[in-house]
């Protein structure tokens, strides 16, 4: 692998499309289908300059029919290509979630191992720029859920690259989450953390790790995407108030690793879990049950969970601030953890 | 079918001077407050909008020929089709300002909240249609969608649906030839949009959609034929969107300025204006004062909507359900109490 480190700083949304490049590059199975993916590159650039380096063959413009590519995907993956499609919105899910759910993730289970699918699906997710209901949800359990699909969710254009060169090369069918603000899209409110270094050369992140973002003694915080990003702002606070907080960034949500949670856990005695996603039945909710069932006298005080409350997500700007989990709600939550 | 069958309004006049002067001001009027819209976006007081601009004779023509009982499903871009049919402007602002006054017409408009995931509101008039051919009520459903939406499983199983059933419905089309920014001639093969419904057995037309009286009788016609017991119909309005796809789009990536400067030459209100000329209906004076009512009209929709007060995190859990599960009223309650703390709220 030639991995220059160098300090080169790329958006979001620059590493994701040179990951797909470097990859349509050294493998020409590899192709990338969707609404908006050619001449336009994405609606949040997840394939820009690709329609102008691989041509219309390669970087497909779609109708647009969801069910239609991401069954054509499957089609084109059991015969032995490496699709890539996009779903401009995971909220959109709602018109082809039968190929999604009942195909993409069973076929490989229900032909005894025969029908490979080395596809990736990948997606928009989160909301906090005022797009409504219906656009603005990163549904992480729903898809988290359904058993046969790897689901992976970068926060750093580092791992972007890194993650999506290892989902196209992964045999399975994985949902690749991208988050909207952490793309670095010049129409959307700028972020820090949607600009990273991010090396020349091909590299890959495994699927299915966490990561210790910051390391801390007193409580962990686990989160993902901007969840996780909140979570360290709140910690440097936490600091300044003499509180060492641990941050995970889970990074995938399937495969999920307990292990760097739970020695985490047992480290700081203390767990915090923070989702962009509903409260209910939600990725906090696993977290929270895994660390009770393997960790539970490791703990000093009751896991606390911080997510969306169970409502859909609102339009108005005020609303929708209140009820994201910001830095200071992390804050607060975590050293009432530590105070009890 | 081929490009000449596109219907145009005829040269002997079918509909009133009155009629043309009330489409000119309404076409009018609801260019300003798209505009209006847009700026306001740009200056953080809408979130992002879908603009109209180019599209009023499609939306306005069809509104008009609608009955007051008939129930409209729009997509996102139908505020004039939403004005025309009696929701206030203030409202149409309220819903890009994030209000839910902006989802709530007022008692007896029948018309359904925006769809934004697309197709999926044309299903939904295929039952209301339904629901009022059971009921036996003197109602049709009409459904609104774009080019791009005849991609999607929701219209081809909608179609076939409300053919099978007879149902009373019009499917309305505003082919402004692009899906953000896919051109309508790579959204599907065929010629013209309309011929699709001959797959369902059903009548298609396509019309000059900015041609504001072609549009209006076409609809008029499939509205009778629907309230008639006589089926559904789809109507294929061509038309361009001139403006961007929404305030978060920048259409210059992905279309040539020529192709913009041909529509213009074929803006619908200028086509209204010259078929107001021809009828002698058309002064410097009667168009002033259009023009300064449609500017009142607006403005005062627009500090109508800016004099709303905050909204309330109330109105976060109160709609979810009819009544509200006990776990959620629990939530609420701890919003709330965060609130009036000054913390944050969330689950
Ligand atoms: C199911 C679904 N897929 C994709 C989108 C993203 N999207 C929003 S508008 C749009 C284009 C729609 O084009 P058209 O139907 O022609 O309507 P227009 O915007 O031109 O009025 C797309 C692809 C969506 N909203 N819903
Ligand atoms: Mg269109």
């Amino acid at each position: 692998m030639s991995t220059s480190i160098g300090k080169r700083l790329l958006t979001g949304n620059k590493a994701l499309a040179e990951a797909i490049a470097l990859e349509m590059e050294r493998d020409d199975h590899v192709f990338v289908m969707g609404e908006d993916v050619g001449v336009y590159g994405g609606i949040f650039g997840a394939t820009e300059g690709l329609f102008a380096k691989f041509g219309a063959e390669r970087v497909r413009d779609t109708p647009i029919s969801e069910t239609g590519f991401i069954g054509a995907a499957i089609g084109a993956a059991a015969e032995g290509m490496r699709p890539i499609v996009e779903l401009m919105f995971v909220d959109f899910f709602g018109v082809c979630m039968d190929q999604i759910y009942n195909h993409m993730a069973k076929i490989h289970y229900m032909s005894g191992g025969h029908v490979k699918l080395p596809m990736v699906l990948m997606t928009a997710v989160g909301g906090g720029y005022s797009d409504a209901a219906q656009h603005s949800q990163t549904l992480y359990a729903t898809f988290a859920h359904m058993p046969g699909l790897k689901v992976v969710a970068p926060a750093t254009p580092y791992d972007l690259k890194g993650m999506m060169i290892a989902a196209i090369r992964d045999d399975n069918p994985v949902i690749f989450m991208f988050h909207k603000t952490l793309q670095g899209l010049g129409w959307m409110d700028q972020l820090d953390y949607s600009i990273g270094v991010v090396p020349e050369g091909s590299y890959t992140v495994p699927l299915g790790q966490a990561k210790v973002v910051r390391e801390g003694t007193d409580v962990t915080i686990v989160g993902i995407q901007m969840m996780m990003h909140r979570a360290v702002e709140a910690a440097k606070q936490l600091e300044a108030e003499g509180i060492q907080a641990e941050v995970i960034d889970l990074r995938s949500l399937v495969p999920l690793d307990k292990e760097t949670i739970l020695d985490s856990v047992r480290k700081t005695h203390r767990l915090l879990v923070v989702d962009e996603d509903y409260l209910s039945y939600g990725m906090t909710a696993e977290i929270a049950a895994v660390v009770a069932q393997e960790a539970l006298y490791d703990l000093e005080v009751p896991i606390a969970r911080l997510a969306v409350p169970d409502v859909p997500i609102p339009y108005s700007r005020p609303l929708e601030q209140a009820i994201i989990p910001s830095v200071e709600a992390i804050f607060t939550a975590a050293r009432q953890l530590v105070q009890m | 079918m081929s490009v000449d069958s596109i219907r145009v309004s005829q040269k002997e006049p079918q509909v009133s001077t009155d009629m043309l002067q009330r489409m000119y001001e309404l076409m009018w009027m609801m260019r300003q407050l798209d505009r209006r819209a847009v700026a306001l976006q740009r200056q953080g007081r809408l979130g992002t909008y879908a603009p109209l601009e180019g599209q009023e004779a499609a939306q306005i023509g069809s509104a008009l020929a609608l009955r007051v009982q008939d129930f409209v499903f729009p997509s996102y871009r139908e505020h004039a089709v939403a004005y025309v049919h009696g929701m206030p402007l203030k409202r149409i602002l309220l819903y890009w300002n994030g209000r839910y006054d902006g989802a709530m017409p007022p008692e007896g408009v029948n018309l359904f909240p925006v769809s934004v995931p697309i197709a999926t509101q044309i299903p939904h008039a295929a039952g209301a249609a339904l629901a009022a051919k059971l009921r036996g009520l003197d109602q049709i459903a009409v459904t609104y969608f774009g080019d791009g939406a005849t991609s999607e499983g929701d219209f081809h199983e909608a179609m076939n649906f409300a053919a099978v059933m007879e149902l009373p419905l019009v499917f309305f089309c505003q082919n402004n030839g692009y899906a953000i920014s896919l051109p309508s001639r790579k959204q599907t093969k065929v010629q013209r949009i309309a011929e699709k419904a001959t797959a369902y057995g059903m009548e298609g037309v396509t019309v000059d959609g900015n041609d504001v009286i072609a549009v209006y009788l076409a609809m008029r016609e499939a509205v009778a034929k629907a309230a008639s017991g006589g089926g559904p119909t789809l109507i294929e309005a061509v038309t361009y969107r001139m403006g961007s796809h929404t305030t978060a789009d920048d259409a210059s990536r992905y279309r040539d300025a020529s192709e913009v400067e041909m529509w213009k030459a074929r803006d619908p209100i200028l086509r209204a204006e010259n078929a107001l000329r021809e009828r002698g209906a058309f002064s410097e004076e009667w168009v002033t004062q259009v023009r300064k009512h449609a500017e009142e009209i607006v403005t005062e929709a627009i500090l109508d909507m800016q004099s709303e007060p905050p909204v309330t995190l109330d109105q976060l859990f109160d709609h979810v359900y009819r009544d509200m599960p006990k776990e959620l009223a629990i939530q609420k309650q701890e919003a709330l109490s965060r609130q009036a703390k000054g913390e944050s709220v969330r689950g």
